[in-house]
């Protein structure tokens, strides 16, 4: 029973009119999870989100709820609660009735209520704001509020739609590790949408990356980030290089032939004659007058930049193609120019694609 | 420097004081001073104070017509509400194309002459007239219905010439609203019923409440629909009004007459809003 999904998405489509917004979606969430569908805008993230809330109707596909069908459900019967973007706040209600909302829709003994709104208002540490109306809130304000009203019901899964999206950078962070600290002890399945990936990063305990309609990588942050499958998971997320070439001999460690010239090794058994992109973090590279791993990758320093804590360097190869570079060290042995060498770990880099 | 500012906004508006001073205010001073004065034998007024055209309202004959044309007014305004409401609502859901649309179709209707509309309303109604040429035609009944020149024509009449003024007040504000906290109050175990109580309503309330006053404060004075409309068989104070400034050439009563429907009609505006001020979840639910 453990390890019972919590929630099951079962091959869901979506079509607004000719738009296909979902192109058949299947994911399983166990319970406790902190999962992040990450994804640029449009890529139908919020859209996935409302279709397991009960807001939207999945075109085709199956939502299940503890193994139970909910698809034909509406929202209001769905074990499910929602943060909403902009908070959705009743604007005619002060916090506490705005909380209370959907205890008293339940006809819940007023002490009943009245207790749990004041627990959960220390929860969000909003306590003694009960008579303000939303209108008299902090963006943070407003957040805070809106997590205790969606958490009211003690709901199986809380949905979040960028619940961070309107704040500003220093209290996005604080609230990234309230939210985080708030999952943690109530151990309550989070399904947060961001296209912030640092966001997604820090939080999730399994991200999803989204694209287009589909998934592109489902797995915990260090297997998206270390280990992109697909060249849009590597480039979504974090600064990717991306190396096309041929495999040349197949072995323990995969030769290939770049096109933009020189020799690499990847860390797969690979046939000779297959066309493959390559995806190595710009912090994973490092580059000298002799190379190592066995590379042969000629480029020459095109310029450095500080970027305060780090020095980023571009490079271009042979082939004209310019990659990134980030070093620690402020300070660069090679000057503009210089002739040097390219060269990672292996274990480092990832084949994102193959044909 | 604020003290500048201050001035120079009174100079702009300056014209509408003057505006409003001349064709508002004295006016209506005018009619405040001859509602206590005796009319004059032939037409027009002496100058001789009295508070017999007050004392005269007493009389029950003109405190049934005051209650006929409340009837009338909150009768209409209800009317407007339960159809202008739901039509709103919906236009509020078509696509934007289709919502402009609808919207000029229903302020096409104001470039006409409100009489000529009237006369419409009566050309379908009468009794060699559209309706019931069509339903003897047909054959479902024998003898033309009466479907003008009775009390139901009045309000069909009233309802027709102020219902835009609801639907356009209560659209503006179905429209403004956010349905993202419609769709939060589904998601918190809502039925749409209670949604729209408790959420939609309350939401909407300022349009509903400007919307009822703009139809309730013309709809106490209008007298031409139910002279037109009601053959002049239900005297409303409009016609009332009427009757005693130009046939009776009572201006003095016409006058008080005019200030007593004044006085109603503001006193039910503020009961009104003091009313629909409290619309807190607790009261609706």
């Amino acid at each position: 029973m453990e390890n019972q999904p919590v929630l099951r998405l079962d091959d869901i489509y979506k079509d607004f009119g000719e738009t296909k917004v979902l192109k058949g979606i299947s994911l399983d969430i166990l319970p406790g999870e902190f999962i992040t569908l990450l994804g640029p805008s449009g890529c139908g993230k919020t859209t996935t989100l409302r279709i397991i809330a009960g807001l939207e109707t999945a075109t085709r596909g199956r939502v299940l709820i503890d193994g139970q069908d909910v698809s034909s459900l509406p929202p209001e019967k769905r074990p499910v609660n929602t943060v909403f973007q902009n908070y959705a706040l009743f604007p005619h209600m002060n916090v506490y009735n705005n909380i209370a909302y959907a205890l008293t829709l339940r006809r819940e003994k007023k002490e009943v209520i009245r207790e749990k709104v004041t627990r959960l208002l220390e929860l969000v540490q909003l306590p003694g704001f009960e008579k303000r109306m939303p209108s008299q809130l902090s963006g943070g304000q407003r957040q805070r509020v809106a997590i205790a009203r969606a958490l009211v019901l003690e709901p199986k899964i809380l949905l979040l739609d960028e619940p961070l999206g309107a704040l500003d950078l220093q209290l996005r962070r604080q609230m990234q590790v309230e939210l985080k600290t708030l999952q943690e002890k109530l151990k309550t399945t989070f399904i947060y949408i961001t296209h912030d990936q640092e966001e997604a990063l820090n939080m999730s305990t399994r991200i999803a990356v989204m694209n287009e309609g589909h998934f592109e990588q489902v797995g915990t942050p260090e297997e998206i980030y270390e280990h992109p499958v697909t060249r849009f998971a590597a480039s979504f997320i974090g600064q990717a290089n991306i190396l096309e070439g041929v495999v040349e001999e197949k072995g323990e460690k995969s030769r290939v032939k770049l096109d933009q010239g020189g020799v690499i090794y990847v860390n797969e058994q690979i046939d000779a004659g297959v066309r493959v992109a390559v995806s190595v973090r710009a912090e994973r590279i490092d580059y000298a007058a002799a190379s190592g791993f066995g590379f042969q990758v000629p480029g020459v320093i095109e310029r450095h930049s500080y970027i305060g804590g780090v020095l980023r360097t571009t490079i271009k190869l042979t082939g004209g193609q310019e990659i990134l570079i980030t070093g620690a060290n402020p300070i660069s042995d090679y000057p503009d120019g210089a002739a040097i060498q390219v060269f990672w770990d292996p274990n480092t880099a990832a084949v994102v694609e193959r044909s | 420097m604020q003290k500048e500012k201050k001035s120079r906004i009174s100079l702009t508006v300056w014209p509408f004081y003057i505006w409003t001073a001349l064709f508002v205010a004295l006016p209506m001073v005018y009619v405040v001073v001859i509602s206590f004065l005796q009319r004059g034998a032939t037409w027009g007024v002496t100058a001789q104070f009295t508070l017999d055209n007050y004392l005269k309202m007493i009389d029950p004959m003109y405190g049934a017509i005051f209650l006929e044309a409340l009837y009338v007014a909150v009768l209409t305004t209800l009317i407007t509400f339960l159809v202008g409401y739901p039509f709103a609502y919906y236009v509020c859901k078509l696509p934007a194309r289709l919502r402009s649309l609808v919207i000029l179709l229903l302020m096409a209707p104001f470039w006409i002459n409100s009489l000529c509309r009237l006369n419409g309303w009566m050309i379908l109604l009468k009794s060699n007239g559209v309706i019931n040429s069509i339903l003897q035609a047909l054959g479902i009944v024998d003898e033309p219905l009466k479907l003008l020149y009775n009390f139901g024509a009045v309000i069909v009449g009233m309802v027709y010439a102020l219902a835009p003024f609801m639907i356009l007040s209560c659209y503006n504000s179905i429209e403004k609203m956010d349905w993202a906290v419609v769709e939060a109050s589904r998601d918190l175990g809502a039925s749409p019923f209670k949604a729209f109580l408790t959420v939609t309503l309350p939401l909407t309330m300022p349009g509903i409440v400007a919307g009822c006053v703009l139809v309730f404060v013309p709809s106490v004075g209008l007298f031409f629909i139910s002279d037109l409309m009601g053959g002049a068989k239900t005297v409303l104070i409009g016609n009332l009004i009427r009757t005693e400034m130009t046939t009776a050439r009572n201006w003095p009563f016409g006058a008080a007459l005019s200030m007593m429907m004044l006085v109603v009609t503001i006193g039910i505006i503020w009961v009104y809003k003091k009313v629909s001020g409290s619309n807190s979840l607790g009261d609706l639910m």
